[in-house]
């Protein structure tokens, strides 16, 4: 971690130490400023909220939104949930893997886009449904998935 | 200036409503973004305000949005409340909700807000928790306990300190009421998490709102900032999960709350009297707690009077998947599951036969049309062997493979167990294998371990379906039963419900699927 990392997580720890179940905002906001939680976090958090190193690293590997490592350019998050299926999904899912370069799940080795899972977005009635780089995007065919690509120069 | 109502929400945003209100404003109209009305097939939603009243447009795209202020847009729908989609519904919770500006207190003033909050400070916290057991509400979010009575035994239960929560952590597939409700009347759930406050004498809230609805947070958060003075001295705030469908059980999202893995607690304690850091708590989901200002404004006999059996009120039914009109239709409970698919929603949007619907989310069961005289209706369901929950109706049409779909029900719950209790943890992955195994033929040796000696009750020979069937059933007993909360109690609804109404997806014959 750079000197300015360290600082900002300082910071926003001494932000929230007084919260009553300060973690996950904690955790969401370094998230939000790093773009991930690095291992390296974990001993200033604990130590910032009286918790123990192992309480802060059960919470950041229990829940699927916090990160590891720093992501991908680009974030496209496809909808997997049983109503997104209904209106064929599965295929978007496939032609989405091919098309960015990136199997389910994963991360392009050039770092430009990670693809993941979402198991619903609340549009479920005119799926199949992503989110792309924080837009929600319903609808998602090949013409659309195409200019996505297309935008990002894949 | 001809004034415009487009809507806000994330939905008709993903179909593209922020273009179109940008084009609207730059032909010179003054565009107001509300909620959304809830029939997503025509979103995007344009209304036009004219001396006849607000008159409707969609979908619209940018390109001839324009039109729409000529008048002479082709997809001209009238006013939207004659549509028949709305006409029909009888709407107490979402009255507002694609009417008003979502953050506008005059608006919501002006439409009857904050009625049900004076009137329940008038009361006694005893006299509201009256009102609320008197109306029949039973709570939203699926398992539909008696909301009175949950907010008595908080009352009842001694403490200093308690706390209002509102599960807003809305992950089943094919519902989004809460969200809806949310980012398009925010300020309604606000007076009702005040109103469960001063009827058990709470005075602080949270709302967890689930990560995947970053519109909802925002819109909730702002209109917590603006209406601070109005429920004060009663405080509240959001919090956001962070992607864990299990949170939205009310014991692990408490934990969550309080900055731990979102593991579920083992009950008793009741939350309502070891609830939130140690203290009572009411837990209640979006749906239940919006529905007390009504209560409270018009009386509980007014709510009480709708509904079937004891199922009172309404309900606000999501109708989502492969369905031409999808979208939000509050009713009264009583309505068949045949009248919401085929009347209301118009049949499958790919206008092939509907072959199957899952209702209450991916703990649901699947029902065939043969099922579709089913009353919506708590104890219609149970007895049917499935589910309400909270109230989203699924649809597929005769490509879905069901086999597949009774995989995906054990897979999601392996991918969200929170790995406390084994029948959840274990069970779904073994499940996963089990139904892979059925639906290849379920021909293999008996394995090495299997074999030994020692392993006097396993089966002697080769596995063959009918032995894999009667693993796979005997595994979702285990489930249902040994389970700690509904994630792995209920994961074996759509999978029993499929291999009884769709043995041959499987390869089964119906006989085989009865004999196991």
């Amino acid at each position: 971690m750079t000197q300015a990392m360290t600082d900002e997580i300082a910071h926003l720890v001494a932000l929230h130490a007084d919260r009553r179940g300060a973690l996950l905002p904690l955790l969401h906001d370094v998230q939000a400023a790093l773009g991930y939680v690095p291992d390296e976090a974990v001993s200033a958090i604990a130590h910032g909220l009286n918790l123990s190193r192992a309480e802060v690293h059960g919470v950041v590997t229990f829940y699927h939104d916090f990160r590891r490592a720093p992501p991908a350019r680009h974030m496209f998050k496809l909808c997997r949930a049983e109503a997104c299926q209904a209106r064929g999904s599965a295929a978007i899912e496939a032609e989405a893997a091919r098309r960015l370069g990136v199997a389910m799940g994963q991360t392009r080795l050039d770092g430009e886009v990670t693809l993941e899972p979402v198991y619903c977005l609340g549009l479920c009635a005119t799926g199949p449904n992503a989110m792309v780089d924080g837009r929600p995007v319903s609808r998602l065919d090949s013409a659309r998935l195409e200019a996505i690509a297309a935008s990002w120069a894949l | 200036m001809t004034r415009v109502f487009v809507s806000a929400d994330m939905a008709s945003v993903a179909l593209g409503a922020d273009e179109v209100a940008d084009a609207l404003s730059k032909a010179g109209a003054e565009v107001l973004r509300t909620g959304s009305r809830g029939l997503f097939s025509i979103e995007p939603l344009v209304e036009v305000e004219t001396e006849a009243g607000r008159i409707g447009y969609g979908p619209v795209a940018a390109a001839d949005a324009a039109r729409v202020l000529t008048g002479d847009h082709p997809k001209r729908l009238g006013p939207v409340e004659a549509l028949p989609f709305f006409a029909r519904q009888r709407r107490l919770t979402f009255a507002r909700c694609g009417v008003t500006g979502p953050l506008s207190l005059a608006d919501y003033a002006a439409h009857g807000g904050w009625r049900g909050l004076a009137a329940a400070r008038a009361l006694s916290p005893s006299e509201v928790v009256d009102r609320i057991e008197a109306s029949g509400l039973r709570g939203r979010g699926g398992a539909g306990f008696p909301a009175g009575r949950k907010w008595r035994t908080a009352l009842e239960a001694p403490g200093d300190e308690k706390f209002i929560v509102c599960n807003a952590d809305e992950g089943d597939s094919g519902t989004f009421a809460d969200r809806m409700l949310m980012e398009g009347d925010p300020f309604l759930l606000i007076e009702g998490v005040a109103i469960a406050g001063h009827a058990v004498g709470a005075g602080y809230g949270y709302v967890y709102i689930r990560s995947e609805y970053p519109f909802a947070i925002d819109s909730l958060r702002r209109a917590i900032e603006l209406s601070a003075d109005r429920v004060a001295p009663f405080g509240l705030e959001v919090r956001v999960g962070a992607g864990a469908y299990v949170c939205g059980e009310e014991t692990s999202l408490l934990d969550s709350i309080e900055g731990k893995r979102g593991q579920v607690r083992a009950k008793p304690p009741l939350p309502a009297h070891v609830g939130l850091f140690g203290a009572p708590t009411v837990i209640n989901n979006v749906l239940t707690l919006a529905a007390a200002p009504f209560i409270l404004a018009e009386g509980p006999e007014a709510y009480a009077a709708l509904g079937y059996g004891r199922s009172r009120g309404t309900m606000p039914v999501q109708l989502a998947g492969n369905v031409k009109n999808g979208g939000l239709f509050e009713t009264p409970f009583g309505v068949t599951l045949g009248e919401l698919v085929n009347d209301i929603g118009g049949g499958t949007e790919s206008r092939r036969p509907v072959r199957a619907v899952q209702v209450g989310g991916p703990l649901g069961a699947y029902f065939p049309p043969s099922k579709f005289d089913l009353p919506l209706d708590y104890e219609s369901f149970a007895a049917e062997d499935g589910l309400i929950g909270h109230a989203g109706v699924v649809v597929f049409d005769d490509t879905v493979d069901m086999g597949r779909m009774a995989r995906f029900a054990m897979e999601f719950c392996a991918i969200e167990s929170c790995g406390k209790c084994t029948p959840c943890r274990i069970g779904s992955v073994r499940g996963v294998e089990t139904i892979d195994r059925l639906i290849a033929g379920g021909r293999r040796p008996a394995d090495p371990v299997e074999a030994l000696a020692q392993m006097r009750n396993a089966a002697a020979g080769a596995h063959g379906r009918a032995s894999e069937l009667a693993l796979l059933r005997d595994l979702c007993q285990t489930m249902r039963h040994g389970s700690l909360c509904a994630l792995g109690g209920f994961t074996p609804y759509p999978v029993l419900s499929a291999l009884k109404y769709f043995p041959e997806d499987f390869g089964l014959t119906p006989e085989m699927a009865e004999l196991a």
